[in-house]
């Protein structure tokens, strides 16, 4: 108890009341609250504003009078894009969930001699820099004919996505009891039955969790898509909000209103199903 | 765990079994899994074979030449002679260093403070984290009109009084270039001339370039949720119980933070850098959205770099070595960890 008393942190919490660091705590949260919402601000209004209304010294302020501001215009440049970036993200994150399942199932119940390296030298792949790929990636493309399309773009975002996805549902199957798994194969079930009839149905947040991750993932790529696609029209939204920001014809407030755009998709998803997400983000730091 | 590993491959009803079925057993596990094993070590494995490859190649204009370059390595020593690339990797460093500095101990703090568990802590929460989920291309594009010098940034602190402080006590007015400000700080030349001559006539300043500021400051708004999201998984992990036991024994709340909590938390921390390290070390969108090479190359990094040489001047020898560098940094991190991470199942 001496060392207790003896602090002066301890002293000092005494002669305050309990109730004061309390606000203390909250204050400083408070302070990373107001942090953290600034960018978001400055977008929402920037976006707001006319772009005669735009000026420098008055960035802080509300818009002057409500109207659609930059919106209209970033909406009008950007739909074709928002229109790749899901016709690109839905596929790739379906398929590449479906096949890290199946990857995953293996890994977590079905362990054979040497399937924890195999496993090391699939993950390693979600790590590396992609730039040490690209050139031999887009000769490939090109010799497949699959270079400047969607499709492509799936192609490659599937590939690179089986890391993580089967990672993730190693790690979401290895929490599944082994007891459902012998029962079934008491009943005569061999791998595959067992995976359709046992694990499959118990895969919906597993599923969930990996959906939301891949799409964020993939929505959010842009050197694969600035690479590989150098036609605009084919453009993501990411690469095409770029290359709005990039040109000087474009007021501040349609760039601002088209950041607002192209993150609006996994900003709701974040907002509504941000449980999952963060099961799918501390999933994905490799912890079996 | 060998045992373990052999009666889970063998079929449990093996006896009434032909035992063919039982050897089919056995290969079919690897068999599955074999699409996204040749596709891994193709797409990946080959892939950077190649790319080291065309790095030590003569392939360095639109002509594709997969011919060795004389001497060997040619590529590597003119890219470390260049002044860019010493830029580049200043910036890798200090970006890295800074970077984690930030997002790890403010993650940390924010995770101790939400957890104490007050009035509107879900909220915040989900606030901190919100950023992860949105584009590096959008984070920079908020972030580089907050830190336009005419506006944003600096513009509060004039709404603030600050400007008008320092400057009734005779000071100059507190006004940044922030990503437009080629100069260096901290620059550390002169006194590591003494050690190793030569280095004060280096034409890249060893120090903090002030270019790269507001992009630490946008990393770390976009990722510090990540960190404080892996704090607040490690301490729920930490049972009441064990609070409690340390409560009893005569220690204060402090001291269950600082003798309890904190060295529990380790490992995260381990993990969390890691991660947001090899993040940093391929860091590209942010930057290329936010001030691209910035004055002086004082925010270009590797990730820009290969960028513009493969695609820009296509010297596609020079940009593949610099992403065969970029590689080996990475691997550096990542493969230790995976290793022991992997180990210990």
């Amino acid at each position: 108890m001496s060392t207790v008393t003896a602090s002066p942190f301890y002293s000092l919490r005494q002669a305050l009341p309990k109730r004061f660091w309390d606000y203390a705590v909250l204050a400083v949260l408070l302070g990373f609250m107001l942090f953290f919402l600034m960018p978001v601000y400055v977008m929402v209004v920037t976006g707001l504003k006319e772009a005669r209304n735009v000026s420098l010294s008055t960035m802080w302020n509300l818009p002057q009078q409500l109207s659609g501001g930059g919106f209209v215009e970033a909406w009008h440049r950007l739909v074709p894009n928002l229109g790749n970036s899901l016709m690109l993200a839905i596929p790739a994150t379906i398929l590449s969930a479906v096949w890290g399942s199946i990857n995953g199932y293996i890994f977590a119940k079905w362990r054979f001699r040497g399937c924890n390296l195999l496993f090391g030298i699939l993950v390693f792949g979600m790590f590396i820099p992609y730039q040490s790929i690209l050139i031999p990636l887009i000769q490939f493309l090109q010799q497949v004919k699959l270079y400047g399309t969607i499709p492509g773009l799936i192609t490659v975002h599937v590939i690179y996505g089986i890391a993580i996805t089967s990672l993730i549902f190693r790690n979401y199957y290895a929490n599944i009891p082994d007891e459902l798994m012998e029962a079934a194969r008491i009943d005569g079930a061999g791998i595959i039955r067992i995976y359709t009839d046992v694990m499959l149905p118990l895969s919906m947040p597993g599923f969930v969790v990996v959906g939301i991750f891949q799409f964020t993932n993939i929505w959010n790529d842009f050197l694969f898509g600035v690479t590989i696609l150098p036609n605009p029209a084919a453009q993501p939204v990411t690469v095409a909000l770029n290359n709005l920001s990039g040109s000087f014809s474009v007021d501040w407030n349609v760039v601002m209103a088209g950041a607002v755009v192209a993150a609006l998709p996994t900003a709701l998803v974040y907002i509504f199903l941000g449980r999952f997400f963060v099961r799918g983000l501390l999933a994905g730091s490799v912890k079996g | 765990m060998q045992a373990k590993v052999a009666i889970k491959s063998r079929p449990l009803t093996g006896v009434e079994r032909p035992a063919r079925r039982g050897r089919l057993k056995g290969v079919l596990p690897p068999l599955i899994l074999t699409p996204a094993m040749i596709a891994s070590i193709v797409f990946v494995y080959v892939f950077i074979g190649i790319t080291i490859w065309v790095s030590l190649s003569k392939w360095g204009t639109l002509r594709i030449d997969f011919n060795l370059r004389e001497p060997f390595g040619l590529t590597y020593q003119q890219m470390f002679s260049m002044p860019r690339w010493h830029a580049d990797l200043r910036n890798t460093f200090i970006f890295t260093i800074l970077f984690l500095f930030g997002s790890i101990y403010v993650g940390l703090l924010l995770a101790l403070l939400l957890d104490r568990k007050l009035i509107g802590h879900t909220i915040l929460r989900n606030v901190f984290l919100f950023p992860y989920a949105l584009s590096f291309i959008v984070t920079g594009i908020a972030w580089r009109w907050i830190f336009n010098p005419e506006t944003g940034i600096n513009l509060l602190f004039d709404g603030l009084g600050i400007n008008h402080l320092i400057t009734s006590m005779g000071g100059p007015p507190f006004k940044p270039g922030w990503t437009t400000d080629p100069s260096v700080l901290f620059s550390i030349n002169d006194w590591l001339g003494i050690i190793f001559p030569g280095v004060e006539n280096m034409s890249v300043h060893l120090g903090i370039p002030i270019a790269l500021i507001p992009v630490v400051v946008a990393a770390c708004w976009q990722l510090t949720g990540f960190s404080m999201a892996m704090y607040i998984a490690g301490m729920s992990t930490i049972s009441n119980e064990l609070r409690e036991a340390a409560r009893i024994d005569g220690a204060n709340e402090f001291q269950i933070y600082t003798k309890v909590i904190m060295p529990l938390l380790r490992p995260i921390t381990v993990s969390t850098a890691i991660i947001l390290g090899h993040v940093s070390l391929k860091i590209f969108d942010l930057i290329f959205a936010m001030t691209g090479t910035g004055p002086g190359f004082a925010t270009d990094v590797p990730g820009i770099f290969v960028f513009d040489q493969t695609f820009k001047a296509t010297r596609y020898n020079l940009g593949a070595a610099a992403s065969v560098v970029m590689l080996f940094l990475v691997s550096l991190v990542i493969v230790p960890y995976l290793w022991s991470s992997l180990r210990k199942r």
